[in-house]
């Protein structure tokens, strides 16, 4: 294996979906990186791209969609130039991905101990017996109670959070270098959020597996990655440290949605501050900034030319009102 | 809805329906074609007694068991020297109209059972519905053959029979679609819909008990052929001489070594009829259904 | 489980009851008089009567019904009109050869449905798919006597390698038992292919569609693993429902093929029964096809509560 630069590499890749209605240009120029060990938070909302993105490095696009443009590289390797039967054997091995939806991410016909056994079976060509042997550590290492009795139910029989445990297990199983977690949380109750966050936290620390979090959750992304991308329709609009993006948003969608969430110290007289405006129809994208429609900072350059995604103090960023110089806090508070 | 204005106002929504039915012959290539099919069949068949090259009863013994392409009978001549082709076009309305009648006869026993079921509720709903079970508990042409070994073999008995087996459908059909309207009712009731005037729910309506009702239609009007040509095949409807498809294939397979086309001819005759049928029920089911429009 | 058995079997009553009814009325709403029948010739008053008090068809019509129901339930069909031979045992003879029929019929079908369906599902828009579809409107829409015909026809009349019909017993000579179902098992099992093929493919598109399918592609597992490991099992359990429905109505596919093949099955029999007017054979027919039609919609339930694991009717 040739020596990298960085573990995955994405360079200026576009996905497209080809719909009824016409063609969708679900990922858009989106260049990034991510190291050993690095846990990165990809943010956005519903449509924007971040779903797309991971199942463009997966090599898992629906029918319609293919990666028309760009590189994707892992351990240096080119994934857009490889065979199905080589992309099948690096899922599930060295790079893992968990969905979203537990409840119907799981087989409904088979143990759950047999699925999370599974990836040995196709990769380390186990047997079955000693699959769901090691299944058995892994529902331990995941923090499933009663694994041996476990591994023999079938998964309705699981609590939504035990079945992302298993999930997150299944992920495991091969000890890949890269875990991609698509709104692992998303589907849960707020307490087993908080469970499965600390879980993936505590497996990235220790195995030192390299992690990908996608949400459209704030708050998940804070309080585990080190690096957060934020993405708006296809493409990526902010991206920096986790503290940077926080504390001194440079792109007025970030700094909308910082804004949105509810504080517990905040005055309960005050409106509750919603995002204007809806998301954007992708198949009939406004010209110029993508934002630009919903944007509170809006000039007028902003509806004719599209940004690009340049250096704004320690983060980068796609706005042409930071870009020259302007903070957005300054400029909410001045008028 | 004695008010006048409110029925003028009702039935505005149909003419708005009807443009996107063009629209949807023009997309959905499967519904038009099966569409032009079934037309062309009736077609046939109320013109057969003008475009028949011969009297399909009449006999000419010098003339029987003529191959295909012979002068006079484009499609020869069977064992009593009849000319097939004036046979297979007059067995078009034989068939067809038993459909008709059988499919009538199902929709409208079955529509009363299912409204009745519907709209009263309670034991009548249980008891009516039991009812209905039972009739499905047979399966359908057993029930068809039961029907017609107790009434007598004949083309009227079949229809009846084939309508009796059509019944359980609508009624089932129409059953659910009124325990729909009925909910829909009591939501305008409590003016959940604010000022949604009556028009509009109509223009939901219309569409939603149309459509299935439309695809049952076509579908059991192919089963109701089958049935009839089945029922005929068996000696238990069409009797002879009457040119009907099942029946000629009856006769006619008693002489596949001399002349094939004796049953080959009406078989095709039916699978195409049916064919057309069956594709339009499928195709409009496909084109009509809610989850394919957005 | 049991619960829900029992709750069936419950409702099943008041229908069953029905259908008895039904299948009773039968030979009172049928023209002609039994009695008429069996005499023939001699057909005076007394004679008449006496045969009518042999049948009890002197008695009210509710009293007949429970007496009848009565030697129904203790497997006493009556007897044949014609032959004098209990219902029960021409029925019995028959009925291995239609089971026999139905099943190779079955067989045929699966043989061709389940191949044909995953295929048209996973390659699904493509021509083949669109070939498959085609061909399954047409299986259902030829009528299968007709099927028959033309199998008899190209098979048996010109080409002469399948004998047009008749019976002879898998005990006494496997290889031309074999040979003589051949052709009626095609005819009869064509339309169910058709339907099974359809119902094949419509369940495994909507399996595929299924978030663990995805599951499954990302933990490295090839098309051919997801299809025949994750998807098919998943995609079956409905067809089980349609199969078991089938195998309730072998009688009923059996009446024509059974015709035109002259197999010595039940079918044929009802068929003959009814132009020979032999109603107690015909109505004994009818009964066994109801009830084991209605004991297949029973048991598919049940199958398919077992089969998938999520269904529990606790």
């Amino acid at each position: 294996m040739t020596s990298f630069a960085h573990l995955l590499e994405l360079e200026d890749v576009h996905t497209h979906l080809q719909l009824k209605q016409g063609v969708v240009q679900a990922v858009n120029g989106v260049s990034f990186s991510v190291d050993a060990g690095e846990t990165l938070g990809i943010v956005g909302e519903s449509g924007s791209g971040k779903s797309m993105t991971a199942l463009s490095i997966m090599g898992l696009l629906p029918r319609r969609g293919a990666v028309v443009k760009g590189r994707i590289r892992f351990k240096g390797r080119e994934l857009t130039a490889l065979s199905e039967d080589e992309m099948e054997q690096i899922r599930g091995t060295d790079v893992a991905m968990i969905f979203q939806d537990p409840m119907t991410s799981l087989n409904p016909v088979y143990r759950t101990g047999w699925q999370v056994g599974e990836p040995l079976r196709i990769h380390r060509h186990m047997k079955t017996r000693a699959s769901i042997a090691a299944a058995i550590g892994l529902f331990k290492k995941v923090g499933i109670p009663e694994a041996e009795k476990r591994v023999r139910e079938y998964p309705h029989m699981f609590s939504g959070g035990m079945r992302q445990r298993a999930m997150i297990g299944m992920g495991l199983s091969t000890s890949p270098s890269l875990l991609i977690a698509d709104e692992p949380t998303t589907a849960l109750d707020v307490t087993i959020q908080a469970q499965i966050l600390d879980l993936l936290r505590t497996l990235n620390q220790e195995a030192g597996t390299a992690t990908i979090l996608i949400t459209h959750n704030l708050g998940v992304v804070a309080g585990m990655c080190d690096r957060v991308i934020v993405m708006y329709a296809g493409r990526i609009v902010e991206q920096g440290r986790t503290e940077d993006v926080f504390a001194h948003p440079e792109h007025p969608y970030t700094w909308s949605l910082l804004r949105s969430i509810p504080r517990i110290d905040a005055d309960e007289h005050l409106p509750l501050r919603a995002i204007e405006g809806s998301p954007p129809d992708m198949v009939r994208l406004p010209p110029g900034c993508k934002f630009q429609p919903r944007c509170p900072f809006a000039i007028s350059r902003c509806a004719t030319e599209e940004p690009e995604l340049i250096t704004v103090r320690e983060q980068l960023a796609r706005c042409w009102v930071t870009q020259d110089g302007t903070s957005l806090d300054q400029a909410a508070a001045g008028g | 809805m004695s008010n006048a204005p409110a029925v003028v106002a009702a039935l505005q929504p149909i003419r708005r329906i009807r443009i996107p039915l063009l629209e949807l012959a023009r997309t959905h290539r499967r519904v038009t074609v099966s569409a032009v099919l079934v037309a062309l069949l009736f077609l046939v068949a109320l013109a057969a007694p003008v475009i028949a090259p011969h009297d399909p009863l009449a006999t000419s013994p010098d003339n029987s068991y003529l191959p295909p392409l012979s002068p006079g009978h484009l499609l020869g001549s069977d064992e009593l020297g009849r000319d097939l082709l004036s046979r297979i076009l007059w067995g078009a309305r034989v068939s067809l109209p038993v459909a008709f009648v059988a499919v009538a006869v199902g929709l409208v026993g079955g529509g009363i059972v299912g409204m009745l079921s519907g709209y009263a509720g309670g034991i009548a709903d249980l008891l009516l519905m039991r009812l209905i079970d039972a009739l499905l508990a047979f399966p359908g042409l057993i029930l068809a053959i039961a029907i017609v070994a107790a009434l007598g073999p004949g083309l009227r008995n079949a229809m009846i029979a084939i309508g009796v087996v059509a019944i359980p459908g609508y009624a089932r059909l129409v059953r659910a679609l009124v325990l729909q309207l009925k909910q829909m009712e009591f939501v305008t009731a409590t003016r959940s819909l604010g000022a949604t005037p009556m028009r509009l729910i109509l223009g939901h309506l219309i569409p939603n008990l149309l459509n299935p009702i439309i695809v049952q239609i076509s579908l059991s009007a192919g089963f109701a052929i089958l049935a009839e040509a089945t029922l005929s095949f068996l000696g238990l409807g069409a009797q002879v001489p009457t040119p009907d498809w099942g029946q000629m294939i009856n006769t006619g397979s008693g002489f596949l070594d001399n002349d094939p086309w004796l049953a080959i001819v009406p078989g095709a005759a039916i699978s195409l009829t049916v064919y057309a049928f069956n594709l339009l029920g499928d195709s409009l089911r496909d084109a009509l259904d809610p989850r394919l429009r957005s | 489980m049991t619960t829900y058995i029992l709750r069936r079997l419950v409702l099943m009553v008041p229908v069953a009851f029905l259908v008895t009814v039904g299948v009773f009325m039968l030979i009172h709403l049928s023209p002609g008089d039994p009695a008429l029948i069996i005499l023939g010739e001699d057909r005076s008053p007394q004679a008449i009567a006496q045969v009518h008090r042999e049948l009890g068809l002197d008695k009210p019509l509710y009293v007949q019904y429970v007496i009848w129901l009565g030697r129904t339930v203790h497997g006493d069909l009556g007897r044949s009109i014609t032959t004098n031979q209990p219902v029960s045992i021409a029925i019995g003879e028959r009925l291995p050869a239609t089971i026999e029929l139905g099943m190779v019929a079955l067989l045929w079908s699966l043989i061709v449905a389940i191949p044909l369906g995953t295929i048209a599902a996973v390659r699904r828009g493509s021509l083949a798919d669109q070939v498959a579809t085609g061909i399954t409107v047409a299986g259902v829409s030829i009528p299968n006597f007709f099927i028959g015909i033309v199998l008899i026809f190209v098979l048996s009349v010109t080409l002469r390698i399948f004998p047009f019909g008749g019976y002879v017993p898998f005990a006494q000579d496997p290889f031309e038992n074999i040979r003589h179902v051949i052709l009626p098992a095609i005819a009869l099992g064509t339309a169910g292919a058709a339907i099974n093929m359809r119902f094949t493919r419509s369940s495994m598109i909507e399996v595929l569609n299924h978030d663990y399918i995805r599951t499954a592609r990302a933990k490295g597992a090839s098309w051919r693993r997801v299809v025949f490991v994750h998807a098919l099992k998943n995609a079956l359990i409905p067809v089980v429902t349609i199969v078991g429905l089938q195998i309730g109505g072998i009688i009923e596919g059996a009446v024509v093929t059974e015709t035109v093949f002259t197999w010595p099955g039940v079918g044929r029999l009802a068929v003959e029964s009814i132009f020979d007017r032999d109603y107690t054979v015909v109505q004994g027919i009818v009964l066994l096809a109801a009830f084991s039609y209605m004991a297949a919609n029973l048991l598919v339930d049940i199958v398919y509560a077992w089969l998938d694991p999520r269904i529990s009717y606790a």
